[in-house]
């Protein structure tokens, strides 16, 4: 691979830079996986990436990856331990089945950003579309514009933060995972309904916020969860099957 | 007792047989469809309207315990840089930890590692005791993604992306409450008790243009190390077969309608997809006309029971088959010493299918844990490993008597259909002719 070394003037950790526009991805995610961790630089530069999909994927170490521009499917995914950002846009499932460490989308995310994912914190400063949180097993997530349709369907652990507004069926077939809303909510999924925002939950808000760097009023937004319906099935609820 | 009521003139409806009127009343009574496991139980073509023809003046056996006859099958040539050697063409199907116990889940492990094949993860993640046991491990990628875990990932042999299965083509999973014990339930991260729903789609893609893009992710997540399976059930299978090619699967796993499964509706079960002889032949024609037959390894399951099944999957084209509740037969199921407990449940040995239910006598599809406790995985290990052991033999022993030297070498040509239905759907000549119905001259 060439480009592995280099120093952008407005780093302040010397990074490797790796160019998608002479590197293939597989030769980046398997210098980024290289086992030998002595060996390995902290913070990593990616250039061009042109929307290649699953760029910095299976990540399993604590390293600071920057990627410059927009990505495709998959960036991040099933990350561990990293810290990803993309300065730009990114396509399907970003940090999908995330474990650990932080993914932060400057621009916005298309569909099923964070879907299964089991913990770290997802920021998207933009717009996410639908199916964010898909699943969510734990993972944060925190929206600075507005998420798509049946954003945390399924949603099993996790919180999903939204400073804009969510489409329709939000949370259907919730099971514990915990949604905050600071807009409207076009409608919300079987199963999901608003709860009371006591204090505890005002002060998990501002935790979120504060690490997702956002700066908004937790007292602004609402709160929904599982109503707990569905648990079991039972004939009387058929309609909502 | 039946043979009274006729004296009496009295006459079953086929339309409306018992099993039917007993499923209105129980439908009129609950108000709930019915869900339980196994797979379909209605007659279908299956491997029984197929024969082998042996060998005589033309062609010439080989001879039963000296020659040679081959049974090792490699799986996942075309990608991956580890691909896997198993010494038999059977493997262990997917089934989940929650639906089966731990020990059963061991027991499978040691009985597939002892007779030199492969066993695979399910709906659920992968446990400590499995991979432990298991040689050769493939994990399950599945809509649900419960337990999904990129260390375990990377943990497993082979990876197995599942869009379905024989017993329910385009349905998710279901796993009743009662079998949500605390580990089940912190593996799935679910409420303890909940009654859990497996999505029918994956969450991130969907098609055969993302599904390209998620196997890439997989290898590289994995460095292109492993063999990717792709699962289907079988329905469309030609097309299917073909797209799943075309996404990159290094293997591709049709199952059956006959499949088993741990919970599903019966409606479901009986009455979609298509059974295990009609997809073969679909399957094969898709790899053939992509020239990827055999460099595309083909797995099939649903309904295999005998060494005559493994040896008939394969002549018709399949590297390898995959099983689940004969496996399970062989740990212990359904066996007759539970008798009294079976029917204590409303069930008879040799009828149980309630493996939704979590009251297995046998220890095997239970989370309580004396019953669990039931199966000791080491004596359940060498069942499962003596009844690969006697597939096998009896595949070669067909396989020589068609004079192959492999178990490979077996072909269409070899075998002639008994019914018309099986002739169409397994492409082979009605026994004593030379006619294919439906094939085009
Ligand atoms: C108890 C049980 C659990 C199963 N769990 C899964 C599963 O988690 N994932 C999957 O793809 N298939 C699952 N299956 C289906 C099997 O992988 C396989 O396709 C089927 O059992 C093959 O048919 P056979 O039972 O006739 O051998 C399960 C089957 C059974 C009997």
């Amino acid at each position: 691979m060439e480009a592995l070394t280099g120093t952008p003037p407005e780093a302040t950790v010397p990074a490797t830079v790796v160019d998608l526009g002479s590197s293939s991805v597989r030769d980046l995610n398997q210098a980024l996986h290289a086992p030998d961790a002595a060996l390995r630089a902290t913070h990593w530069r990616v250039l061009n990436p042109r929307g290649a999909h699953s760029v910095a994927c299976g990540l399993t170490e604590d390293l600071s990856v920057d990627i410059e521009g927009h990505v495709g499917y998959y960036c991040a995914g099933m990350n561990q331990r990293a810290t990803v950002a993309v300065h730009g846009n990114a396509g399907v499932g970003v940090a999908e089945n995330m474990m650990s460490g932080t993914v932060r989308v400057r621009g916005n995310a298309s569909q099923s950003a964070g879907a299964t994912a089991h913990g770290g914190l997802i920021v998207v400063e933009g717009d996410a579309a639908a199916r964010c949180g898909i699943s969510m097993k734990g993972v944060d997530i925190v929206v600075g514009g507005s998420v798509g349709h049946m954003s945390a369907f399924m949603g099993q652990a996790g919180r999903l933060v939204v400073c804009g507004d969510a489409g329709d069926g939000l949370g259907d077939s919730l099971y514990e995972a915990r949604l905050y809303v600071k807009g409207t909510v076009k409608s919300l999924g079987a199963d999901c309904v608003e709860k009371p925002v006591r204090e505890e939950h005002l002060a998990e808000l501002a935790e979120l916020l504060k690490a997702a760097e956002i700066d908004e009023d937790p007292a602004a937004f609402r709160r929904y969860g599982s109503a707990r319906g569905l648990y079991h099935f039972q004939v009387d609820n058929a309609g909502a099957y | 007792m039946y043979d009274d009521l006729s004296a009496l003139g009295l006459r079953e409806s086929a339309t409306f047989d018992r099993a039917t009127i007993h499923g209105i009343q129980r439908a009129a009574t609950t108000g709930v469809y019915d869900i339980r496991g196994w797979g379909a139980k209605r007659r279908l073509p299956h491997f029984d309207d197929l024969l082998f023809l042996g060998a005589s003046m033309s062609r010439y056996p080989l001879e039963g315990y000296r020659e040679r006859c081959g049974t090792d099958v490699i799986l996942g040539t075309r990608n991956a840089r580890y691909p896997l050697h198993l010494d038999i063409p059977v493997t262990i199907a997917g089934m989940s930890f929650g639906s089966l116990s731990a020990n059963a889940k061991e027991a499978l492990g040691r009985g597939a590692t002892t007779a030199g094949t492969s066993t695979t993860t399910g709906d659920g993640g992968m446990t400590p005791e499995e991979r432990g046991q298991s040689k050769t491990l493939v994990y399950q990628y599945l809509p649900s993604r419960y337990g999904m875990n990129p260390d375990d990932l990377r943990k497993a042999d082979a990876i197995e992306v599942v869009l379905g299965q024989g017993a329910k083509p385009g349905g998710g999973g279901m796993l009743l409450g009662q079998k949500i014990t605390d580990r089940v339930a912190g593996m799935r991260t679910l409420p303890v008790g909940v009654d859990q729903r497996s999505a029918c789609r994956h969450p991130d893609w969907t098609g055969p243009d993302d599904l390209t893009i998620k196997i890439l992710e997989l290898r590289e997540i994995t460095d292109w190390e492993k063999p990717v399976y792709v699962k289907i059930g079988a329905t469309r299978t030609y097309y299917d077969v073909k797209l799943a090619v075309h996404a990159g699967a290094d293997v591709v796993v049709v199952d059956g309608m006959q499949g088993g499964t741990a919970a599903t509706q019966e409606v479901f079960i009986e009455h979609v997809g298509i059974p295990t002889l009609a997809a073969i032949p679909q399957a094969v024609q898709a790899l053939q006309e992509l020239g990827v037959h055999r460099q595309v390894q083909l797995i099939v399951s649903g309904g295999i029971r005998t060494g005559a099944d493994v040896a008939k999957a394969i002549a018709l084209g399949a590297d390898a088959v995959a099983i689940g509740t004969a496996a399970l037969i062989a740990l212990g199921d359904n066996h007759p010493r539970h008798d009294a407990e079976y029917r204590a449940l409303g069930s008879a040995a040799g009828y149980f299918d309630d493996f939704q239910d979590g009251r297995d006598p046998a220890g095997i599809s239970t989370q309580d844990e004396v019953l669990a406790a039931r199966l000791d995985p080491v004596e359940g290990g060498r069942r499962l490993a003596n009844y690969l052991r006697v597939l096998t033999m009896e595949a070669q022993t067909i396989a020589r008597a068609c004079g192959k030297a492999h178990l490979h070498h077996l072909e269409p040509e070899d075998l002639v259909a008994l019914t018309l239905e099986s002739a169409a759907m397994a492409r082979v000549p009605l026994a004593g002719t030379d006619w294919i119905p439906g094939a085009h001259p």
